[in-house]
């Protein structure tokens, strides 16, 4: 049944990548095998959890042994307005008994649990390889917890084993759309409500971009799941229009809504200021066919205009500090080319950047955007960023957590982009952000220092006090 | 030419200020008194009121955690005006008769300056009435309240000491070698010295050592007088030093004083903190020995290196209001913009020529009130100070680092390691937490205020607090009564 899960969600009509592929390689699916010995990337629990946890008044319960909760919760920075429940880490914490006789009632004892001493709206059940492998039936046993407690208990079947995180974030979709869009009815609606899916509100970024459909009087009925209440998404499919962020991960939800709602979808970014300003257009395009007011459009030129104005204007004020410097840039699911022109109006010059999730237009507009010797690059191992890093290809390196120790071990500066980072990237704000804190970082003094000879190397030019 | 007052006018900051409001000095005798301290079986006497001596116990006391063996000729108007000699000759008497310190350090006060009593010339009179005690050292330091600050009352102090207690010796030990050690130096500070002075071959001689008379000493007995410090003998070695370390600016009249009496040859080393002011240490002491740099230290130094790369998302860019005395003011800011910090105002308490250098801004001359005010105008995210800058950060609403002396509200200030390439790794990840610490929780009202509707959610909820703990309102939202959510 999983597998069954698996190859529907594999073969996603609106994906770009798979519909260009031949229907031989379409068969096979997008599921790219971790290779043995050379694996950094998250498992399909990982993905899914990530996906769902951002729906903050959840209680998301972990059921299998203390490794997959114990060793990850709390490591996100997805954040809320309101309830702190999600990040509260709930496991069964499975032990050698459950796994010999079962887990089930465990699990089972645990929902009634965490409903006597919490009562949240919903409980998300995540299922892990141990239970999967020795036969706990999540689903029956959510589906008995539902039925007895009369609370929703969503069964997310996306063990570790069966792929990467890119999956997880689909079956989390999946079961979103099985069990719970659609179950309740909003309170109101507006000729404006918009859904924007596969946005995580990771450092508040979902605040960088909310407030300005606020002023232009949309109004966000469900952000799945960045900052969600389960009714939110439970009510979600009343929305009007919805905007699918960037990654491919949540599409599955994107175009299952069009299908059995009729609400029409675009994939937009709101990293970059062409992008953010593009978003917003789109945005707006679609509410007004949807039955928004027609000065929509209008209004949301003139709100462009004076971000954009601000923004390239404070961004301005750094370019004297990063004329010139050379950026590398490896960011997984950001779409790079937006990013790329934001930081070369800052004057730096991008010396490379990735592509790996990127489609062939991406790839067009970045080659139009950095030249025709732009370097795209598609994996690049830790060791191949060393060397380029350390013969000084780059002045700073922006990229993942999981780059940091690479860059800085060759005593250049890095600037965390992805999940992990402290700081909020999306819309006008963000961008501002983004280029100050190259500019901080760049201009510490530090990484001079640390590329003097230290007293006993040879080239050491420390003269002694006399 | 200008004089050395004309220059402090100038550093004064305005020329209204007449008033100083919350005091970032303490005063010179506290100095003196903290130098006899680290002298092994001494007894630091002020001469003045008793007040004058309780206060600077009771401060020493209350950064130290220990009893403080402090002596007073307790003036009284009467013998204030009549002239103080005799209460200096009944307190030595008295002293003796309780117990026999190896040296008596006798710090004149604001009231005995003023009423101009010659401490110097008192000593001779009493070596005259009391040829018995001719064997007792007592050594007395100038030191009026109204010049100055501790760090010059305790370099005064070394000064005299030297003046009276060092020997000119015929002969040379060749790997020994004096440490003047500045008040700025903890207890950590000191052991962490000795350690790599030894390793390069050396033998050292503190003067003072406070890491052996101020460390936390549970002692059998009970002594009216210090428990370790430089011992007398030592003090009497020091001229047959091939070489004398001076650790602080203001100690260099003290370098100059044991190369007058002693012929010993002095290096000033002005910094001691972060990696740049170490290597320059530590090349120097290789110049000095020709012996070859300790493994130990190259480990250190690639911590340090790692620790700044750690650090520096936090520490860079960091505006930082620091207030100081000038040697450890130098030291510290120093370091900071080594780091990537910016110091954007230096307040320091007494004139020194490292005022003018103190990284991108010159030290004014001042108090914590003109430290909070500048932090305030411009916009200071964290105070370096001592315990004293408490309030003013919290008004600030920026944590405060605590260094210096005295540290009266937090254990440990002693034992804290700041030089060296070992504490600057430690100092920087006592900075970097204290930012993270303070990193605001993004809400809805970051970036767009008006539009937000939620009030901001921070981590810091006692701003007085060094490591403010992430809140953790999983459980504690739920509502008491029913444990359930609200």
């Amino acid at each position: 049944m999983l597998k069954d899960k698996i190859n529907a969600v594999f073969d996603e009509t609106a994906c770009g990548h798979n519909q260009a592929k031949s229907l031989k390689d379409r068969k096979k699916g997008c599921t790219k095998v971790a290779t043995p010995g050379a694996a950094a990337g998250g498992c399909a629990f990982d993905g899914a959890k990530i996906a769902l946890q951002p729906i903050v008044d959840a209680a998301h319960l972990v059921h299998g042994p203390i490794a997959c909760e114990g060793n990850s919760w709390d490591n996100r920075s997805a954040l809320s307005s309101g309830s702190r429940l999600y990040r509260t880490g709930f496991t069964t914490d499975l032990n050698e008994m459950d796994v010999v006789y079962g887990g089930e009632k465990h699990l089972f004892k645990a929902i009634r649990q965490i409903r006597e001493r919490f009562d949240p709206p919903a409980i998300f059940l995540y299922q892990t390889c141990v239970p999967a492998i020795i036969g706990d039936d999540i689903e029956a046993v959510a589906k008995a917890a539902t039925e007895k407690f009369g609370l929703p208990v969503i069964p997310v079947n996306a063990p570790g084993f069966v792929g990467g995180k890119n999956l997880g974030n689909k079956l989390a979709g999946e079961a979103l759309l099985d069990h719970v869009i659609g179950t309740m009815e909003p309170e109101t609606t507006t000729p404006t409500d918009l859904n924007i899916i596969g946005e995580y509100n990771l450092s508040g970024e979902l605040w960088q971009v909310k407030p300005l459909l606020d002023r232009l009087g949309i109004r966000v009925s469900a952000c799945i799941s960045g900052d969600a209440r389960y009714r939110e998404v439970a009510s979600s499919h009343r929305a009007r229009a919805a905007m699918l962020v960037c990654s491919k991960a949540m599409i599955n939800i994107a175009r299952k809504m069009e299908e059995r709602y009729g609400i029409p979808w675009f994939e937009g970014s709101f990293y970059g200021i062409s992008d953010m300003s593009a978003s917003l257009r789109n945005i707006a395009g679609l509410l007004v066919r949807r039955g928004a007011p027609s000065d929509l459009p209008e209004r949301t030129e003139a709100l462009i205009a004076s971000e954009e104005k601000e923004a390239w204007a404070a961004i301005d004020r750094f370019r004297p500090g990063l004329s010139g410097k050379r950026a590398l840039l490896i960011t997984g699911g950001v779409k790079s080319w937006s990013v790329v022109s934001a930081l070369m109006e800052a004057g730096l010059v991008v010396v490379g950047t990735s592509v790996k999730k990127s489609t062939k237009e991406d790839k067009e507009r970045i080659a139009e955007l950095m030249g025709e010797d732009a370097h795209m690059i598609d994996t690049m191992t830790p060791r191949e960023m060393y060397r380029m890093l350390k013969e000084a290809e780059a002045d700073i390196l922006m990229a993942g957590g999981r780059s940091q120790f690479v860059a800085l071990k060759a005593k250049v500066p890095f600037l965390d982009v992805n999940q992990e980072r402290r700081f909020a990237f999306a819309g006008y704000k963000g961008m501002v952000t983004l280029v100050s804190e190259i500019h901080r970082t760049i201009t510490n003094p530090i990484f001079r220092s640390l590329r003097e000879p230290a007293p006993w190397d040879p080239g050491c030019r420390v003269t002694p006090l006399v | 030419m200008k004089t050395q007052t004309d220059a402090h006018q100038e550093n004064r900051n305005l020329p209204g200020d007449f008033v100083s409001v919350n005091p970032l000095k303490m005063s010179a005798p506290l100095g003196g008194a903290l130098f006899f301290l680290g002298l092994d079986r001494s007894l630091p006497v002020f001469h003045g009121s008793q007040g004058c001596t309780s206060f600077a116990l009771v401060l020493l006391g209350r950064h130290f955690k220990e009893s403080i063996p402090l002596q007073t000729t307790a003036m009284s108007e009467v013998t204030t005006i009549l002239g103080g000699g005799e209460n200096i000759q009944a307190a030595i008497l008295k002293i003796l008769e309780k117990g026999t310190p190896d040296v008596i350090g006798l710090c004149s006060t604001g009231l005995t300056e003023t009423k101009g009593e010659d401490i110097v010339g008192e000593i001779a009179l009493f070596r005259k009435k009391h040829p018995e005690h001719a064997g007792i050292p007592v050594v007395a330091v100038s030191t009026p309240d109204f010049r100055g600050s501790h760090e010059d009352g305790f370099r005064d102090a070394m000064v005299r000491t030297i003046e009276e207690l060092g020997e000119p010796s015929p002969a040379i030990v060749p790997n020994q070698v004096n440490v003047l050690a500045g008040s700025h130096l903890t207890v950590a500070d000191l052991d962490h010295l000795r350690e790599i002075l030894e390793s390069f071959g050396l033998d050292p001689i503190f003067l003072p050592d406070l890491s052996r008379s101020l460390d936390g000493i549970v002692p059998e007995t009970f002594e009216p007088v210090s428990m370790g410090g430089t011992t007398l003998p030592e003090i009497q070695r020091m001229g047959a030093s091939a070489q004398t370390i001076v650790l602080g600016e203001s100690l260099r009249a003290a370098g100059e004083a044991l190369l007058k009496k002693c012929g010993v040859p002095f290096v000033v080393v002005d910094r001691l903190m972060g990696m740049i002011a170490f290597d320059r240490f530590l090349v120097t002491l290789r110049h000095l020995t020709g012996r070859d740099y300790p493994p130990r230290l190259k480990r250190e130094r690639n911590r340090l290196s790692d620790a700044m790369l750690d650090a520096h998302f936090y520490v860079g860019g960091l505006r930082i209001a620091a207030g100081l005395e000038p040697d450890a003011l130098h030291d510290m800011v120093h370091f900071l913009e080594e780091n990537g910090a910016e110091v954007v105002v230096a307040v320091t308490t007494t004139d020194s020529p490292l005022n003018a250098h103190m990284g991108r801004e010159r030290a004014e001359i001042g108090d914590l009130g003109l430290l909070e005010r500048r932090a305030g105008e411009r916009g200071a995210r964290l105070l370096v100070t001592h315990s004293h800058g408490r309030q003013g950060a919290q008004r600030l609403g920026v944590p405060l680092f605590r260094t210096g002396f005295p540290i009266f509200d937090r254990l440990g200030a002693p034992h804290r390691l700041q030089i060296g390439y070992r504490g600057a790794m430690e100092t920087l990840f006592r900075f970097a937490n204290m930012v993270w610490s303070r990193d605001p929780e993004n809400g809805p009202e970051t970036w767009y205020p008006e539009e937000g509707r939620h009030e901001a959610e921070t981590h810091s909820g006692n701003p007085d607090m060094e490591f403010v703990p992430v809140r953790f309102e999983g459980v504690s939202a739920l509502n008491p009564a029913t444990g359930r959510n609200p």
